[in-house]
């Protein structure tokens, strides 16, 4: 089926058509070489039976009307082998480390199939990330998928650090030998910069994260299309090592925002009637055809959880992409510009952030018996407690009783102690917990309306005083 | 999907074009919403435009790969779904493809492609029971016989609807399977225990009725305030985060529905499973008997393809509208219809068609009002009644109530639940907004209150409204001021809202007891509330301080009281406890 073809009628933008008179599959691998020999690659968008629509994945620049088109037979395929951890590869799948060629014991086309409802497993094994605001109030589970919702200039990438680094589920750390073996990162970049890049790089390698992570990297520099099928190679090497190599795999996507523009691009360039902001109607379909691959499969060891990074264009979820990635994944981290500027770190903003996979994921024999209650009477404090500053701002403190005093200073506690740790630091959820019962302690018995009775008798922390020191 | 009738597949034609989900094909000898199979894999397709030569298909599997040239056929029949017993324990893609079938045949956990099977099992045997006997005259939809399926439902074989009817000449007994003749008619007509019916079109009923008797969901805030009828219509719009899928779940659950079909459409993969694997281990309050005994799934997840997607909740009405042909009452829960709404929009965008208002076509009125007018209370042509009743989840993008599908759903149905994010935040659930919700079937169900629950049912609560409606009030006022500025006798009716809110309005879904409240405990509570609200009122004017009554010990029990088994005691000795700390005040 190597036919090849010197028929290009049209190029714009990232699109280039050509006519044809043999049928071209849909979602096609198409070479295109240029006058100078250089060759590029593209994707059939649309193919009738005497035109096809090509998406050039490395940019059309220096393509003519006497390019010549080769049509390869196939979709776009990952080469997949156990051997890929510790590589660094491009956005589009070709190793950039200098290091060997990759040797495929298999090869998988990216679009990925759905997983089947019926075969899936639902997830209910706790991943400890050792960020209380996380671990407390908004727990992952393994085969989730909990993005992180952030804006220009914020730490984000420092919490996904965080998180890739401090990783556990916490029954595996009795044997610690075997535990980090079957534990995988998956790292996929898209548009980001040079420095977030080596950021990231710097700290993979001084950790020796690296040898158990796969890299894509696709930079701000890079094509724009390329970031198209950068998520689709990693999730599909993701799902290679988790449902036939056994791993617990992570995947980091960031950042989303600039896969959504690059969706809109390509729909702007093929004049499709564009939905909310220009982005194409089929960005739902879309997104939700990356992120549902996160999960666990009946009857295999590995899973697939996603922690997606996106940057809210002027901190606005009602925004397209945080709208629609909201309404697929199971919750989202919200990372806040206030507590980042007060110095909070990591800045997670508990109110907004929810993951919807928690309650089943803790609890006793999971993670400890007081969780829930703990976690909700928490939400309710802080969030009694933020509304409550609107008004001082406008009666002042004196004017409050003394009940909403205590709310108040709760309310800041839980920010300076419970939120804030430090990048650095590794909190067990038992330190978390206690650490939340500490503050809870704060308020009277009788405003613990969520907690069981015989809890409050356990575990509230009499006599608590004025001061109340965590430890860290 | 239907494919039971080897249909007599008929004329070839050629694909032209491919582009996503749609495909065009010429030389195709195919009517308006032919069911048709597309390339060499047979990937399943709906005719959806013919113009001269050009026949456009909107195919329900992954084109990837499929080329100009493949051939299409047509199957003669639109897009039907097989109906008998073994529909109740399902759970179905949007075409009516069993999912555990489906796995076992691809052999794998993920979905492929151009696998069909049938929606219900060819081969299983059930137990016919006849009710009718040689000589007998049947007509359209009338009960022939009946298959106990499962514990808690009997299914009632009946005359498919597009049947003349006639006489009896034989009739079987015992057990058979689905493709078998169970009753001869004098005509020639066989009628088997499964018929067909086109996914679009509404089954036949006689009239439609007035409901008067409401869905018990045990929920306190919707059989409180915002009751939905049987046979009644509702919508839970919402922003992300804020609940839907747990209130649609909570419905599913606990409703006194006899029957209820569950769809999917676009939603969480995880979230399927959840109800897969919590189904099975529940049980129906009314009845005992496990839960999915009673129910019919439909799971499209969002990243399944998305013409699937368009036709899943016509899938899953019509099953409903066959239960509903028995005399049961049906609930059918639609999770979410705006996905239902974006994968129309898909396909008429990818049909270039002219878009209305944010890119939606311009018929999606019309499909959201005919699809939510297949609800209602009827009374069916075989003499029965039966219900349908529809909660259809909205998510509306950024929460904006303004948007079409909102909108557009708000005009039809006459329950409105309102999902508030900021009510979520604070973790109230469910995080229905008492002051924006509404419920037009408030006073024809009342007297059904009033008789089965307690004949003050209305006026407690009017009551309530009133105490909610003045705190929203007072709260602006507090906002600026501070509470402790108001006089005392608003400072207790905050109070008493703050327990309406905590006490009764909250319920913990994920609490073995909390998660089902049944009306007599729903009134139970509030007259608790009551209770501390008159008391507090009469100290009060006996001088008693506020701050003095709003400390007495007993009040924080009330937010005990949904998490008790043994709730009448309960409530009785919190009320007099009560009533003896306040007056020890005065």
């Amino acid at each position: 089926m190597q036919k090849e073809y010197q028929t290009i009628t049209e190029i714009s933008g990232p699109l280039v058509y050509a006519e044809v008179d043999e049928p071209v599959g849909y979602d096609e691998i198409v070479e295109i070489e240029t006058p100078d020999g250089d060759t590029r690659r593209g994707q059939v968008l649309e193919s009738t039976s005497d035109f096809v629509a090509i998406q050039v994945f490395e940019g059309t620049e220096g393509i003519d009307r006497n390019s010549s088109v080769r049509f390869l037979g196939e979709t776009l395929q990952m080469k997949l082998t156990e051997d890929l951890l510790g590589r660094v590869l491009s956005g589009s799948g070709e190793p950039i480390d200098g290091g060997p060629e990759i040797e495929p014991d298999e090869e998988r086309p990216i679009v990925g199939e759905a997983i089947n409802p019926y075969s899936r497993e639902y997830p209910e094994e706790f991943i400890q990330t050792g960020v209380s605001a996380i671990d407390g109030m908004n727990t992952l589970v393994r085969g989730q998928k909990l993005p992180i919702f952030s804006g220009s200039g914020l730490p984000h990438n420092d919490l996904a650090l965080q998180i890739a680094r401090q990783a556990t589920v916490p029954e595996e750390e009795e044997g610690e030998d075997d535990e980090g073996s079957e534990f995988a990162v998956i790292f996929g970049a898209m548009g980001i910069t040079q420095e977030e890049a080596n950021e990231f790089m710097d700290d993979f390698e001084r950790t020796g994260a690296l040898e158990r992570s796969v890299v894509f990297m696709n930079l701000a520099d890079d094509p724009a299309v390329e970031r198209t099928v950068t998520p689709r190679l990693a999730l599909t090497t993701a799902e290679y090592l988790a449902f036939e190599k056994d791993y617990h795999v992570l995947v980091i996507l960031t950042d989303m925002t600039n896969y959504c523009e690059a969706l809109r691009e390509i729909g702007a360039a093929r004049e499709e009637v564009p939905g909310r902001r220009g982005y194409p109607g089929y960005m739902y379909t879309d997104l939700a055809q990356l992120y549902e691959r996160a999960g666990r499969i009946e009857g295999k060891e590995g899973s697939v959880t996603q922690i997606p990074i996106l940057t809210m264009p002027g901190d606005d979820d009602t925004h397209p992409i945080p709208d629609l990635t909201g309404y697929i994944t199971e919750g989202q981290i919200y990372v806040d510009r206030d507590l980042n500027s007060q110095g909070i770190e990591p800045p997670i903003y508990v109110l907004p952030s929810l993951s919807r996979l928690m309650d089943d994921g803790i609890g006793e024999g999971l993670t400890r018996k007081d969780h829930a209650d703990v976690s909700d009477q928490m939400y309710a404090a802080y969030a009694e407690g933020e509304d409550l500053r609107d008004l001082v701002n406008i009666v002042g403190r004196e004017a409050l009783s003394e009940r909403d005093n205590k709310y108040l200073d709760f309310a800041d506690d839980f920010e300076t102690e419970f939120v804030q740790q430090g990048f650095r630091t590794n909190r067990s959820i038992d330190e978390t917990l206690d650490l939340g019962w500490e503050l809870l302690s704060q308020l009277p018995k009788e405003e613990l309306n969520r907690i069981d009775e015989e809890l409050i008798e356990e575990k509230y922390v009499e006599d608590e005083g004025e001061t109340v020191e965590a430890e860290e | 999907m239907s494919q039971a009738t080897e249909s007599d597949v008929r004329e070839d034609g050629q694909i032209e074009s491919v582009s996503g989900p749609v495909v065009t094909a010429t030389d195709l000898d195919a009517k308006m919403n032919d069911v048709v199979y597309v390339g060499h894999e047979g990937l399943m397709g709906e005719v959806i435009e013919i113009e001269g030569n050009i026949t456009t298909i909107q195919v329900y599997e992954e084109t990837s790969a499929v080329s100009p040239g493949e051939p299409v056929e047509s199957t003669g029949a639109p897009l039907s779904v097989d109906l008998g017993p073994g529909m109740l324990d399902a759970i179905y893609d949007g075409v009516q493809r069993p999912l555990d079938v489906l796995e076992e045949k691809m052999g794998s956990a993920f979905l492929d492609r151009g696998v069909d099977a049938p929606g219900i099992d060819l081969e299983k045997t059930w137990e016919f029971n006849p009710e009718v006997s040689e000589g007998d005259e049947v007509g359209p939809n009338d009960v022939v016989g009946i298959v106990p399926e499962t514990p808690s439902i009997d299914h009632k074989v009946m005359v498919p609807p597009d049947y003349e009817g006639g006489d009896v000449v034989d009739v079987k007994s015992g057990n058979y399977t689905v493709e078998d003749t169970i009753v001869e008619l004098d005509n020639g007509e066989e009628i088997k225990m499964r018929q067909e019916w086109p996914v679009r079109s509404q089954r036949p009923a006689d009239e439609k009725q007035t409901p008067d008797t409401p869905l018990v969901s045990g929920q306190r805030i919707l059989d409180g305030l915002f009751p939905l009828a049987k046979g009644g219509t509702a919508a839970i719009p919402g922003p992300f985060g804020s609940g839907k899928t747990v209130t649609q779940h909570q419905l599913a659950k606990w409703a006194d529905a006899d029957i209820v079909v569950y769809v999917g459409c676009g939603e969480r993969g995880n979230e399927m499973t959840e109800v897969i694997e919590d189904f099975p281990e529940l049980e129906d309050p009314t009845t005992g008997n496990a839960l999915m005994d009673r129910t019919c799934l439909i799971a499209n997840t969002s990243n399944m393809p998305v013409a699937a997607r368009e036709s899943c909740v016509y899938t899953g009405i019509t099953i409903a509208e066959y239960f509903r042909d028995m005399g049961y009452d049906v609930a059918l829960m639609a999770d979410s219809t705006s996905r239902w709404a974006e994968a129309m929009r898909e396909i008429s965008s990818r049909l270039e068609e002219m878009p209305g208002e944010e890119g939606y076509p311009a018929y999606l009125a019309a499909r959201l009002s005919e699809f939510y007018e297949r609800a209602g209370y009827f009374q069916n042509i075989n003499g029965t009644e039966g219900s349908v009743s529809v909660i259809g989840a909205v998510s509306p993008p950024g929460g904006d109530f303004s948007e079409p599908v909102t909108q557009n759903t708000l005009r039809i149905v006459k329950t409105f639940w309102a999902l508030d994010a900021d009510l979520a935040e604070r973790r109230h659930f469910p995080a229905i907004n008492w002051n924006e919700s509404y419920s037009l079937y408030r006073d024809q169900l009342d007297p059904w209150f009033e008789d089965n629950v307690a004949a003050d049912w209305a006026d407690q609560r009017q009551w309530a409204i009133d105490t909610l409606d003045e705190e929203d009030e007072l709260q602006e006022i507090v906002q600026l001021v501070g509470k402790d500025a108001l006089p005392e006798d608003q400072q207790l009716t905050l109070e008493v809202a703050r327990y309406l809110r905590e006490a009764w309005l909250q319920q913990d879904a994920f609490h073995d007891v909390d998660t089902y409240c049944e009306p007599e405990k729903t009134y139970a509570i509030l007259g608790a509330i009551k209770t501390f609200n008159d008391e507090a009122f009469e100290a009060l004017e006996a001088g008693v301080p506020v701050e003095e009554i709003t400390a007495v010990d007993a009040i924080s029990q009330l937010n005990r009281i949904g998490v008790q088994e043994e709730w009448e005691e309960y409530v009785a000795e919190l009320e007099d406890d009560i009533a003896e700390q306040i007056r020890g005040l005065y």
